[in-house]
């Protein structure tokens, strides 16, 4: 039993400093700009970058229009296969897992032949059209990640009582999804934004081939260019997603007290 | 091609109001996913099998065994299988270390808390902390060289290489490892171990002839999804090498960018390889999964 326990030690620390000695790598090379001594340079030309702000930005927003509708999408189809069509469950979720099979640049490939400027539905021949795809794809790679979520929260619920409920006082589906729903599986749709967040702060394939001006090309353009800048959009990059990842724990140690108090 | 699946509701009356709701609520999300997910896939596959005129051929899935093409898919599948094999046999030490070593809770938490952040820490950053830690100015590379006066540049080490790339994915798949096999190994039930050392066994009889024909189906079949979970990515190894290193995805970015195979009806036949290969891998996952799921009812 010690031997066994000396070994787990060890697995555990040899693992913990594959994980941790490229971050503390990264962290001392993003102080080294200036000679002799460590700095914060390296941050500071990051963060007086416009580009990095503009990206940044954008990225954010897209982030943000995703996260709304992604779930307006996710959530309604949730409720309603679990309510009236469980039968077409295994379909849906095969289709939600789709895009961790099929690889992104494969996707996007696809877009840019499908919804070029000559074809039927010329997205990409605008600005407005190719944002609108970008947000589109970003719903599609995290449409595995959000329907899990919402529907775990979905399974803590009684969807069939509360809709019943509610129809019994009078509410229409509107007051139902909105009133009733949402904020019954509110813990699931957060974790979902979270990890959606993460995921698409740094996304770079679609955003590189749609030639869009966000955060993941930003990156890799920088990283082509200069030299101790990588490093410290690194470390704000791991911070992004150290936070997304931490309020997503947060949130459903949160989502998993709630339904004790009902 | 925004029908929504009318022959799956033949077996109800023609028109049957109720029935037609319930199939309108999930139209949205049915014609969303056959827009931006499965009908490009499709277009792609098509033309996999079609010259640039429309005619169907076989000639462009013939073009993908010339040696570059293959070159570029042999080495995607030797960096995706030594990642996965590496990620798979250190993320089972680790999620053995936390679930049967013994240790205090509190690492367990913290192991798993940390393996949900770094699995989705890909991408252009990571590429960028490994260059800051490994590369030819990095932390290690330096205090290797200051204290040890090691040169790891002389060993012919390059981070930019085959080699290079299999330990930068590996920062993702190990952590992933960890999250899947943690519960599988949560599994094992404590009666098991006890049962076989009443009847003797030692503890290497109990892992090889009790343990290990339970795990092996999600061992494998974890195994399985970091192969294609490193085959399809692009980012990390495109800011660590630029197109230096010719594997798979950047060959088809490049394409994709500027037809640099100059014929676009090829493009689509590299994509279809892709699939196929992220396709069959993933199915023999799902295979496994549902073997290994036998056990934990």
């Amino acid at each position: 039993m010690k031997a066994q326990r000396l070994g787990a030690w060890i697995a555990v620390i040899l693992g913990a400093s594959y994980f941790v000695i490229p971050l503390i790598g990264t962290i001392e090379f993003s102080l080294r700009m200036r000679r002799g001594e460590y700095s914060f340079d390296a941050y500071e030309s990051v963060f007086s970058d416009i580009q990095f702000r503009e990206t940044f930005g954008y990225s954010m927003l897209m982030a943000l229009l995703t996260i709304v509708f992604g779930m307006l999408l996710v959530v309604p189809t949730a409720y309603w296969v679990r309510l009236r069509l469980p039968q077409m469950r295994p379909v849906v979720e095969f289709i939600t897992l789709l895009p961790l099979v099929i690889p992104a640049i494969v996707i996007v490939f696809g877009y840019l032949r499908m919804y070029n400027s000559s074809s039927y539905l010329p997205l990409t021949g605008s600005t407005t059209g190719t944002n609108i795809l970008l947000v589109f794809s970003y719903i599609t790679l995290s449409l595995p990640y959000m329907y899990r979520a919402v529907d775990t929260a979905m399974r803590a619920i009684d969807v069939r009582t509360l809709t019943e409920a509610a129809e019994s006082l009078g509410a229409r589906w509107t007051t139902i999804l909105f009133k009733c729903i949402f904020p019954n599986v509110m813990s699931g749709v957060l974790s979902g934004a979270f990890i959606t967040l993460a995921i698409v702060m740094g996304e770079f394939t679609f955003a590189a081939l749609l030639n869009r001006p966000a955060f993941g090309p930003y990156l890799q353009l920088v990283g082509a260019n200069k030299a101790y800048e990588p490093s410290a959009l690194a470390v704000i990059a791991f911070s992004i997603t150290w936070l997304s990842m931490g309020l997503l724990n947060l949130v459903s140690r949160f989502g998993k007290a709630a339904p004790a108090k009902a | 091609m925004s029908t929504v699946s009318t022959p799956m509701v033949s077996s109800a009356p023609l028109i049957n109001r109720d029935r037609v709701i319930d199939w309108l609520g999930i139209a949205p999300f049915i014609i969303f996913s056959l827009l931006f997910l499965i009908i490009p896939t499709l277009y792609l596959v098509a033309g996999a099998f079609l010259t640039p005129e429309g005619d169907l051929t076989l000639k462009n899935i013939g073009d993908l065994f010339t040696p570059s093409i293959i070159s570029a898919y042999w080495i995607s599948i030797r960096v995706s299988v030594a990642s996965a094999l590496g990620g798979a046999l250190i993320g089972f030490f680790l999620a053995w270390a936390v679930v049967l070593g013994g240790l205090p809770s509190s690492v367990r938490s913290t192991l798993l808390t940390f393996s949900g952040v770094a699995s989705n820490f890909a991408g252009v950053p990571l590429a960028f902390a490994f260059l800051a830690t490994l590369g030819r100015t990095g932390l290690v590379t330096f205090l290797l060289r200051e204290w040890f006066g090691f040169n790891l540049y002389g060993t012919g080490f390059n981070l930019l290489s085959f080699f290079g790339l299999t330990i930068t994915y590996m920062y993702f798949q190990i952590p992933l490892m960890v999250l899947i096999l943690t519960p599988a190994l949560d599994g094992m039930k404590k009666e098991w171990r006890e049962a076989s050392q009443i009847l003797g066994a030692t503890n290497r009889q109990y892992w090889t002839m009790v343990a290990m024909p339970i795990l092996w189906p999600s061992l494998l079949g974890t195994t399985l999804l970091l192969f294609a979970n490193a085959f399809g990515a692009i980012a990390t190894a495109f800011a660590l090498t630029g197109s230096s290193l010719n594997i798979v995805p950047i060959l088809l970015y490049a394409q994709i960018r500027g037809d640099v195979l100059h014929n676009a009806n090829l493009g689509y036949a590299i994509a279809l390889g892709m699939i196929v290969i992220t396709g069959v891998s993933n199915v023999l996952y799902l295979m496994l999964r549902m073997r290994a799921e036998r056990w934990q009812k």
